[in-house]
């Protein structure tokens, strides 16, 4: 019976294919949007499990010194007692300009599912004895054989695997120690706890080392997770814009098929086989749907990923394999979501089919004159959201509270549309003056039930686009003048080393009007991990430097050794107040006398005076890089004459308008994704705004009949059609906008504070808002194009038969 | 007795509003036997068939189906009474759009699990629907829309077959037309009906009549 009632249901879809597509189109989009999403997050996780369990992870502990080395007689003292132990040493290795992340493991004492080496490469005698092997991926192998032969000579042969995230190089601990000056210290030792443990326990035999549980690379994790919620948050919202789309299809079905439905129960048919049937029904759609959302999204997400890594590599560090894995946890989620979506899409017409009068008459609009008497309820529970929204701020924070914030503020602003166009409408209603403005504006307010859903959807859209796309041009504008303050110098200087160094600071000091070392060492700021520089006391750090908030007097104390610059990532999380003391390492703390901002960058740091650099870090301190004050006119003089004097690294000189450029494209790969998931979004709408006009083109027979019969030709009703969907769309832009600006503001105030550790001024666009408008009206205009074409062929029998029908 | 109709009672509205559609109705019908329910328009007719067909509820007074009486039972019982037992026609003929004619003919002898295909062949050929059975209703007349209707109501092989006004939305030869199909097929299969019409020369065609006044029969 379920199966003869489903057949009737499903004859439905064969008379109407263009709705079938509409309903299929629409859920396939939204999924596809989330699946791309969840690839491309699950295959950034898998990256970092996978260099989390490269370094070792779940039962392993990680043993640390509170001074950073450990000498190696632990380790040995660790294996003797049984412990199954391993040593690694890690640091940045820098060869002809480019740096990598050097790690060296000790093979044979490698532990479990934790082992060092990648599984694709064997443990050879290669790489126990010497030279040794580097192990590294292609690209990055590439950049090690490119550099020149004086750079490579004290390096081992290099070896390719796919295994190793790009940036890295893993080899033998000996040859890293070598490469990286250790002596007889280790950075961590990794002890298996499951694997075997030792006589004697850890606390007592080596009880001056840090034991840690969990992933090593838990750091990039963290510091990754606000990036991943907010593009999962972003495919959220793309997936319930087209929600939209599906939810008016499923519930335009529905009143199409009331007569159906009427009959079947008539003829016998019991609720809960109709019931059955309309789930099974959502059932197949969302499978079909899902399958087309889940290719669409492995599409999408494949064109993305390359920007994805591009920005995890350039924000976080984090290494992220350019390439899609088909993995079940995203096709899986996937298809859930298809489910669940379509399911919940249903829901409404499954209460509908349940409750449904036998005996009532047909209402061809009965759904929309219903969702009219909704909008009062539909408008107080956008006043409730919209509270939450504005009350959130007050009572909690964090990013999830941030996200929270903007999902009851956009969803309010979505609900309060229909309500507010209505009232509009009603307003506009009162003023207009002539029978056709009187007919269109009464005609619109009738249709605006069964437009609200797309134009929900557009407004969601219009609001992203505005907030989104505010939040990056004031970035853009802010990182921009940052730029300008930040590289104050004309040319930037990379040495090959220390003894070069100190030649070509000797060679340039005549030469120039400053010559100001960019010297560091890598230290932990008040028990974060980070990088200390030292500075010399000169006017570019005064005039220019971006200080967020300092003392009077912040630039004399920093010269003097006793005051202390930290940048704002740090400052907001450490909590930090002027005055405060820090601590640098194991070093006595110093007092903050400012921050400045540092966009782009994830980690601590903090600025000192280059004296109380050297003194507290000596031969910690990288001493190979500096920044040059000169006439901008001498600039490429110089350059030339620097290169021709000296052998440096490839790109050992580079002029401010080299380093702006990068670190703009660097920016704007970061938020190229963004924008890719902004224009889908937008299109995702514009689709629900064309499914929406299409389908009630064809139950608006009725309501255009009488009015064609007045007089009114079906070209002059085909363009009011096309002036209804502009001012819909312009009404609805009215709307988008406070919505997006507010948006903007949650982004830029609450979301990036959490998520990147800096807060940014708002800017505003109003050409863009202009643009928008426009392109809003457009798509409308669009949408509406194919229906009111439709119109216009429309023959005059049909107008006819309305009349004939009527009785 | 096939059917037997006891004291009904129907109202509808409240308060003040509340009218009295049918004001204790009974009326008797045997197997093979057919009666014409005439009255005005609002005289009950329709809710009458709506009462005996299971479509709704009486609010007083009993109906008997074959022996069982069928007033009381509950939502799923009604269901299986209507599939089963009872066929329909009705003025506005329901169709189902999506669905051919060979499909809406087929439609309620699959939900009663009594489909025969030989039988809906015969009934499509004495309805002379066999060239028309991969059309849609929207491409077929009125009066080929109706015999759509009447073949779909009786592919089941009910015992009782109710027609609203089933001619009511057709011309004068048409309507000749389908209401000697129609008796013809319930006199050929045995099958009872209970027709209500406004049309004297209609109701003259059946066995039996009864005129419903304000809700009375007389």
């Amino acid at each position: 019976m379920t199966t003869t009632a489903l057949i009737a249901l499903l004859s439905h879809w064969r008379r109407k294919p263009g709705q079938l597509a509409t309903l299929i189109i629409g859920l396939g989009l939204a999924t596809a949007l989330w699946t791309s999403v969840q690839a491309i997050n699950a295959e950034a996780r898998a990256s970092y499990d996978e260099a989390s369990a490269t370094l070792g992870g779940g039962s392993v502990l990680v043993l640390t010194a509170r001074d950073g080395r450990i000498p190696l007689s632990r380790w040995a003292l660790l294996r003797r007692d049984g412990w199954a132990a391993s040593p690694i040493i890690e640091g940045e290795y820098a060869i002809d300009g480019a740096r990598f992340l050097l790690r060296g493991v000790e093979p044979l004492s490698g532990l479990g599912n934790g082992t060092a080496i990648p599984e694709d490469q064997a443990i050879g005698l290669a790489f126990l004895t010497a030279p040794g092997v580097l192990l590294a991926a292609p690209e990055t192998a590439e950049l090690l054989r490119a550099a020149p032969e004086s750079a490579r000579s004290s390096l081992p042969p290099v070896r390719v695997s796919a295994a190793v995230p790009r940036g890295e190089i893993i080899t033998d601990i000996a040859v890293a120690a070598r490469l990286l000056e250790r002596g007889d210290t280790v950075d961590r030792i990794l002890v298996d706890t499951r694997e075997r443990t030792g006589r004697t326990p850890l606390t007592e035999l080596v009880p001056a080392l840090e034991r840690n549980t969990g992933s090593a690379n838990g750091e990039v994790a963290q510091l990754t997770g606000s990036f991943h919620l907010n593009l999962t948050a972003f495919g959220f919202l793309s997936f319930a814009v087209g929600l939209f789309i599906v939810y008016a299809a499923i519930g335009l079905a529905f009143e199409q098929r009331r007569a159906t439905l009427r009959t079947l129960r008539a003829l016998g048919t019991p609720v809960s086989s109709i019931i059955a049937a309309l789930i099974i029904e959502a059932l197949a759609l969302a499978l079909l749907a899902g399958a087309i959302g889940v290719i669409l999204g492995y599409v999408v997400a494949s064109a993305l990923l390359p920007g994805v890594a591009a920005t995890l590599r350039g924000l976080y560090g984090a290494s992220v394999a350019g390439e899609l894995a088909i993995r079940p946890q995203w096709w899986l989620s996937g298809f859930a979501i298809a489910v669940l979506g379509a399911l919940a899409a249903t829901a409404l017409s499954i209460r509908r089919a349940a409750t449904l009068p036998l005996l009532a008459a047909a209402q061809p609009r009965a759904w929309a004159m219903a969702s009219a008497r909704r909008f009062v309820q539909q408008a107080i529970a956008a006043l409730v959201l919209l509270a939450v929204a504005a009350l959130i701020p007050h009572f909690f924070s964090g990013i999830i509270a941030g996200f929270a914030m903007l999902a009851a503020l956009l969803f309010g602003a979505a609900l309060i549309l229909p309500p507010a166009l209505a009232l509009a409408l009603r307003l506009i209603q009162r003023l207009a003056r002539g029978p056709i403005a009187e007919w269109f504006l009464a005609d619109t307010r009738q249709q605006l039930p069964g437009l609200s859903l797309a134009l929900m959807a557009l407004m969601l859209a219009l609001a992203t686009n505005i907030g989104v796309g505010t939040m990056v041009s004031s970035f853009r504008l802010t990182f921009e003048g940052w730029l300008d303050q930040r590289l104050a110098a004309e040319l930037y200087v990379t040495t090959r080393d220390e003894t070069q160094s100190a030649q070509v600071h000797e060679w340039l000091e005549p030469r120039t009007e400053a010559v100001l070392p960019i010297w560091s060492a890598e230290s932990e700021i008040a028990g974060r991990s980070g990088e200390v520089f030292g500075v010399v006391d000169h006017a570019t750090y005064r005039d220019n430097w971006p200080l967020l908030i300092a003392t009077d007097t912040a630039w004399d104390e920093v010269a003097a050794g006793n005051g202390i610059l930290v940048n704002e990532q740090a400052w907001r999380s450490l909590g930090l107040a002027l005055g405060d003391p820090v601590r640098l390492g194991t070093q006595p703390s110093m007092t903050l006398v400012g921050v400045y901002t540092d966009y782009g960058n994830p980690n601590a740091q903090a600025i000192i005076g280059l004296d109380a650099l050297l003194t507290r870090y000596d031969s910690e301190v990288s001493r190979l890089r500096y920044g040059l004050r000169l006439p901008p006119g001498d600039t490429p003089a110089l350059a030339q004459a620097l290169r021709a004097e000296f052998d440096l690294p490839a790109n050992g000189v580079i002029d401010q308008a080299q380093v702006k450029a990068f670190s703009m494209s660097v920016f704007e790969r970061t938020f190229a994704v963004t924008a890719a998931l902004n224009v889908l979004t937008l299109s995702v709408a514009a689709f629900a705004m064309f499914a929406s006009l299409a389908t009630l083109a064809s139950m608006r027979l009725p309501q255009l009949a009488p009015v064609w019969a007045l007089g009114l030709s079906r070209a002059s009703l085909a363009r009011l059609e096309l002036i209804r969907a502009g001012v819909l769309a312009l009404m609805t832009w009215l709307i988008a906008l406070p919505t997006g600006l507010l948006l903007a503001w949650v982004l830029l105030a609450v979301v990036n504070v959490e998520a990147f550790g800096w807060r940014l001024p708002i800017h505003l666009f109003p050409l863009d808002w202009l643009i928008l408008a426009v392109l809003a009206i457009l798509a409308a205009f669009i949408a509406a194009l194919l229906p009111a074409r439709a119109l216009i062929k429309r023959p005059p029998r049909e107008f006819l038969q309305i009349f004939a029908q009527e009785r | 007795m096939l059917l037997t109709v006891d004291r009904l009672e129907k109202s509808y509205g409240d308060g003040a509003q509340r009218q009295r559609v049918l004001d204790g109705v009974s009326l008797t019908l045997a197997a093979g036997e057919s009666l014409a329910i005439t009255g005005e328009s609002g005289s009950g007719k329709s809710t009458l068939l709506h009462l005996i067909g299971l479509l709704d509820t009486p609010d007083a007074g009993d109906i008997a189906l074959n022996g069982e009486a069928i007033s009381a039972l509950d939502e799923a019982g009604r269901a299986a009474r209507r599939r089963d037992t009872v066929g329909l026609v009705f003025q506005q003929f329901n169709l189902v759009p999506s669905l051919t004619v060979a499909g809406n003919l087929a439609l309620q002898a699959r939900l009663a699990g009594k489909h025969d295909p030989a039988w809906i062949d015969t009934l499509a050929t004495r309805l002379g629907l066999s060239g028309f059975l991969t059309r849609y209703p929207e491409q077929l007349s009125g009066g080929q829309q109706q015999r759509v209707a009447v073949g779909r109501a009786l592919a089941a092989r009910p015992t009782l077959l109710l027609a609203d006004e089933p001619t009511g939305n057709l011309d004068e030869a048409t309507s000749a037309d389908v209401l000697e199909l129609m008796l013809e097929l319930c006199r050929d299969a045995g099958t009872a009906l209970v027709m209500a019409t406004h049309s004297a020369s209609a109701a003259d065609q059946l066995s039996r009549r009864a005129h419903l006044t304000r809700g009375r029969l007389s």
